[in-house]
């Protein structure tokens, strides 16, 4: 089944499975219902950073380092949990610029300097080189290895002596550049998004991680009994069990740890592709809430089964099979064809993935910061008189694509021999490090120049050339042997691998340590010396100051001048097409209520700052800037004008936070007042109420003693039994009106707090068999059983005796009155507990609901609906008695189950001042 | 035939009263203590006036007075509301719940009687 023309079918196959999602993808972004508008999408479009060298590399590293593969996705993990303050940020100011690559950027920050975009065009492109070349090295030796089926020959052996038209290689780079191209090159204005690919490019991390995960769980579980079986086999072999301990053997492994660690951190935000789809190709700055989650987990996905399959091969093949194709040869030697197509698959999803990305990413940059400023700058050529140039920048664009491929292809025959895939990827991680100062400074530090950038970039950018680039070209036999031995000339002192002496690392930790300090200090060092132009303080402002800056406006209050407003028109129809100038002229003018073209529109600043805006989304910021200079008449800022701009802009932010904080702090003063409104209408209420109830209570005693005195009065006939009767009623009724009159006299005199206390040392004791024998006779009357238990002795309280035996009285009273008549009994216990005297009162009456305890002790509050419930007493009494309760730092409450009765209870604290007496161990001082 | 009249009040003394001053100026008196108990004594016969007081426990004065309007062959009783609730909106409440009269606690006998006897005329 796998023969060559099966293989190549397959491939094509799914490579046009590829060209149908992205198809519709961009079929859907038309009809404005973009499929990538996702978290998942996004987070999986990130994953391209997983290319052929994670699918196959990872699996050659471990056999022969271990776990030594790692830092190259612990990097990345590490550094999305600070997205949030780096990415987001540039986010942000690439959709305010909009900025179409990592060299726009850069430009842009740097007083969109022509020179200093072309520099990372360069470094971009010969340090990807490497990493395309790695690709195009997978896809062809995975290719060769698959068509042996199955015999299992390693491709370095049968390679020599190819023809280009016979080498796979080749064609593999010439159909990827066919492909990019009806990929990325469509659309014209590279903000726009690429929305097919990105949604291409998900589905082929998908596809990638399946695959892997395949031949993880085949190896493990199908070869093997699990992990557990693996592993143990594996640490039987003196050789492999090594392999686990990661610092072991290789001199300097911790810097080769750090270094690699640091190097995927950095890798995660300037490799070319990256950038594209993490910034560019963004749709929504929430996306990355989930990715900074979902990407390490799919990283960790993918790392699962590097160890299994390292081992697995390395147990199965003692010899002559490299460890970079065990994923591959696995399942070959163990017949499982499909398994095996599957794994080609997969490689190639990897490989097409990063080169599809990071060529278009590479082509925009060669066409808006290398090539395009050169050609506006020749004035030959004319081009400003051009009516359509789109023609021309999407030919400069497919035109890159190829010219990249094919130096890829030149690079793979040049140097990719020598060296394993993972090494080939290192030299391209420490190639796009060297954007790190830039970039990062730029963002964060204000103070950094152009001439700075220019300085740091161009340092670390020849270190690199030399520490890496030479060495790898020398050891192909490019370069003759003796020039990494000894040094160029001889001089000892320069040798590639050890300059100025430095030996005993690694070669990558020896390139990044020497660029990096170049790189570093040339950038910090020449920013702060030399001064910044005015161009490139405004360009600093907006770039470090993003987020204060809000809109695209940000820009224009910086442009003073005066334009012409055709001339703006037919330039940017010039380079994004009619159509497309037609659309943003629209869609500026419906902004501000105008209907263009039947209305015209103010070429002031904004117009200008929005035309160059839309010319940069298709050209570049920096040719952007030099073509609307063609066509308005700027007048130049100065430097001191530009700070003014910036002064006044902070000034007014400044003032804004002020107002912001005053119109708080009004708020918070209007909401207080309206809380104490509200609380005064409650007491008024309150008030209201308990007016409307006493004149109530005092009412209905009122009644009954003035009809019973008219009956008397109008009536001297009555029989005498009636008239006693009659009598007793009235006095009844007039002892009720005059205990509710004290009731309520006392309430108010103890609420105002001009109550009389007299306090003294009270034995709670006598109070309570006091009061119990003074309301004998009515629990008599009434036949309730009084139980009392009190202890011996009891400590005494402070308190008002007097007013203690109010209380008292009231809890017996209401006990009395709520039991039946009887089989009622009443149950009154003290107890001496921590520093308390503790009273219950418990009856058998019919107890309170839950609800209606907590609204017990208010006043004229008996429990039930006031319109129908009358209160059976004054509703007074258990108010009062636990305000007299508190008044002695006592507490009172009751607890009841509605049917078994209720117990009122009553905390008095113990009288700590007596003398002789003191049951309660005080602390005292010595 | 004298009149018949029913007082509902759950306060024991002013039912004395009422129905002592009633019994004594020609009236047959019934009584109840509650307003379920006053809709039974309804049921058991029907009276020409009810005195109902306001405030009495589960069916209030004015539920027990939109019952009597419910029943047609109960309208044409007089109602006479009694509460020590004299404000304006407990006495308007009175009214819109159907009473004929609406009187303040305390009262005057005397007065009561010439209210009641004018509603029965």
């Amino acid at each position: 089944m796998l023969h060559g023309p099966f293989i190549v079918l397959s491939s094509f196959a799914y490579l046009g499975l590829l060209f149908a999602i992205a198809y519709y993808a961009d079929q859907r972004a038309d009809a404005g219902r973009p499929v990538i508008a996702s978290p998942y999408v996004y987070s999986l479009s990130l994953a391209v950073y997983a290319t052929a060298w994670t699918f196959y590399g990872s699996v050659g590293r471990a056999a022969s380092d271990g776990v030594g593969f790692l830092p190259i996705y612990i990097g990345p993990t590490l550094m999305i949990a600070l997205w949030w303050i780096v990415v987001r940020k540039m986010l942000r100011i690439s959709k305010q610029n909009r900025i179409t690559s990592l060299a726009d950027f850069v430009a842009s920050r740097y007083g969109k300097s022509a020179l200093l975009g072309g520099l990372v065009t360069v470094i971009a492109v010969i340090g990807i080189l490497p990493y395309i070349s790695l690709q195009l090295k997978a896809i062809s030796s995975s290719y060769s290895i698959l068509v042996q089926y199955p015999e299992i020959t390693m491709p370095s052996a049968q390679a020599a002596g190819l023809t280009i038209w016979s080498d796979t290689a080749f064609w593999v780079a010439m159909i990827l550049a066919a492909f990019t191209i009806a990929f990325g090159t469509r659309h014209l204005d590279a903000a726009e998004h690429h929305q097919g690919m990105v949604a291409a490019i998900a589905f082929e991390s998908l596809v990638k991680l399946l695959a892997f995960l395949a031949v993880g769980i085949f190896v493990t579980f199908g070869l093997y009994n699990g992990f557990g079986d693996l592993f143990g086999r594996a640490a039987a072999d003196p050789k492999l069990a090594a392999m686990l301990t990661p610092f072991e053997g290789v001199a300097g492994s911790y810097a080769t740890w750090v270094w690699l660690t640091i190097l995927s951190m950095l890798a995660i935000l300037f490799l070319p592709r990256q950038f594209q789809v993490a910034v560019i190709e963004n749709l929504d700055e929430k996306h990355l809430n989930k990715a900074i989650w979902l990407f390490p987990l799919y990283m960790l996905a993918i790392n699962i089964f590097v160890l299994p399959i390292a081992f697995g091969g390395l147990l199965r093949f003692p010899q002559g099979v490299d460890a970079d194709t065990f994923v591959l040869t696995l399942p070959m030697a163990e017949k499982q064809e499909l398994l095996a197509l599957l794994v080609f698959i997969g490689g190639l999803s990897a490989a097409t993935g990063m080169v599809i990305v990071e060529t278009i990413a590479l082509s925009t940059m060669v066409c808006n910061d290398l090539v395009m400023p050169v050609l506006l700058r020749m004035k030959r050529l004319r081009l400003n008189e051009q009516p359509d140039l789109t023609g021309l920048l999407l030919g400069i664009r497919r035109g890159a694509i190829v010219v990249i491929l094919v130096l890829g292809y030149v690079y793979f025959k040049a140097a990719g021999e020598a060296y394993a895939l993972v090494s080939i990827g290192l030299i391209s991680f420490a190639a796009v490090a060297q954007f790190a100062p830039a970039v990062l400074g730029g963002i964060f530090w204000k103070g950094g120049t152009r001439l700075g950038a220019l300085c740091g970039l161009s340092a670390g950018f020849l270190v690199w050339l030399y520490t890496l680039l030479l060495p790898a070209l020398a050891r192909s036999d490019w370069l003759p042997a003796g020039f990494l031995e000894n040094g160029p000339f001889g001089i000892a002192l320069l040798r590639p691998l050890a300059l100025f002496g430095l030996s005993g690392l690694d070669q990558i930790t020896h390139a990044m340590v020497w660029s990096m300090i170049a790189n570093v200090g040339g950038y910090v060092g020449v920013s702060l010396v030399a001064s910044p132009s005015a161009d490139e303080h405004r360009q600093a402002s907006l770039f470090v100051d993003v987020f204060r800056h809000t809109g695209e406006s940000g820009g224009a209050r910086f442009w003073r001048g005066t334009a012409a407003m055709p001339e703006l028109y037919s330039l940017l129809a010039r380079f994004t097409g009619v159509e497309s100038a037609d659309e943003a002229f629209r869609s500026y003018a419906a902004e501000r209520g105008v209907t263009w073209p039947k209305q015209a529109l103010l070429a002031d600043a904004a117009l200008v700052h929005f035309v160059e805006m839309q010319l940069a989304g298709a050209i570049g910021a920096a040719s952007a800037r030099v073509m609307v200079a063609s066509v308005v008449k700027e007048e130049a800022l100065t430097l001191e004008e530009v700070r003014e701009i910036l002064d006044e802009a902070s000034q007014v932010v400044v003032y804004s936070h002020r107002l912001e904080q005053k119109s708080r702090e009004l708020e918070a003063a209007t909401a207080e007042l309206r809380a104490a409104n509200e609380r005064l209408t409650e007491l008024d209420r309150l008030k209201d109420d308990f007016v409307s109830t006493v004149t109530h209570e005092l009412r209905t005693p009122l009644t009954s003693i003035r009809a019973f005195t008219q009956i008397l009065y109008e009536d001297p006939d009555i029989e005498r039994e009636q008239r006693m009767k009659f009598l007793g009623i009235i006095t009844k009724e007039t002892e009720r009106l005059t205990r509710l009159i004290n009731q309520v006299l006392d309430l108010a005199k103890i609420e105002s707090g001009r109550a009389e206390w007299h306090e003294s040392r009270v034995d709670m004791g006598e109070v309570i068999a006091d009061t119990v024998t003074g309301m004998s006779q009515v629990f008599e009357e009434r036949c309730i059983e009084v139980d009392l238990a009190l202890p011996a002795s009891m400590p005494p309280v402070r308190a008002d005796v007097d007013r203690l035996i109010q209380v008292m009285l009231n809890l017996l009273s209401n006990a009395a009155k709520f039991c039946q008549p009887g089989t009622g009994r009443v149950r009154v216990s003290a107890a001496d507990m921590d520093g308390y005297v503790r009273v219950d009162v418990r009856d058998n009456g019919p107890g309170i609901a839950p609800e209606e305890q907590a609204l017990i002790f208010d006043k004229f509050r008996q429990g039930g609906d006031t319109l129908t419930a009358k209160p059976h007493g004054s509703g007074l009494g258990l108010h009062i008695s636990k305000q007299i309760v508190e008044h002695f730092g006592g507490r009172m409450w009751v607890e009841s189950t509605p049917g078994a009765g209720a117990c009122f209870s009553f905390l008095l604290p113990i009288d700590r001042t007596a003398k002789g007496r003191g049951l309660v161990a005080l602390p005292m001082a010595p | 035939m004298s009149r018949r009249v029913l007082v509902a009040d759950d306060e024991p003394n002013i039912v004395t009263a009422l129905e002592f001053v009633l019994r004594r100026a020609g009236y047959e008196v019934a009584v109840a203590s509650t307003g379920e108990e006053a809709l039974r004594q309804l049921e058991a016969q029907v009276p020409d006036l009810v005195l109902l007081d306001v405030m009495m426990p589960e069916l209030s004065g004015y539920d027990v007075c939109r019952r009597i309007r419910e029943r047609p062959e109960w309208r044409a009783i007089k109602v006479v509301m009694l509460s020590a609730r004299g404000r304006e909106p407990e006495t308007r409440q009175g009214m819109e719940a159907g009473a004929d009269l609406y009187v303040v606690k305390p009262f005057s006998n005397a007065e009561l009687l010439c209210r009641i006897a004018a509603l029965l005329r």
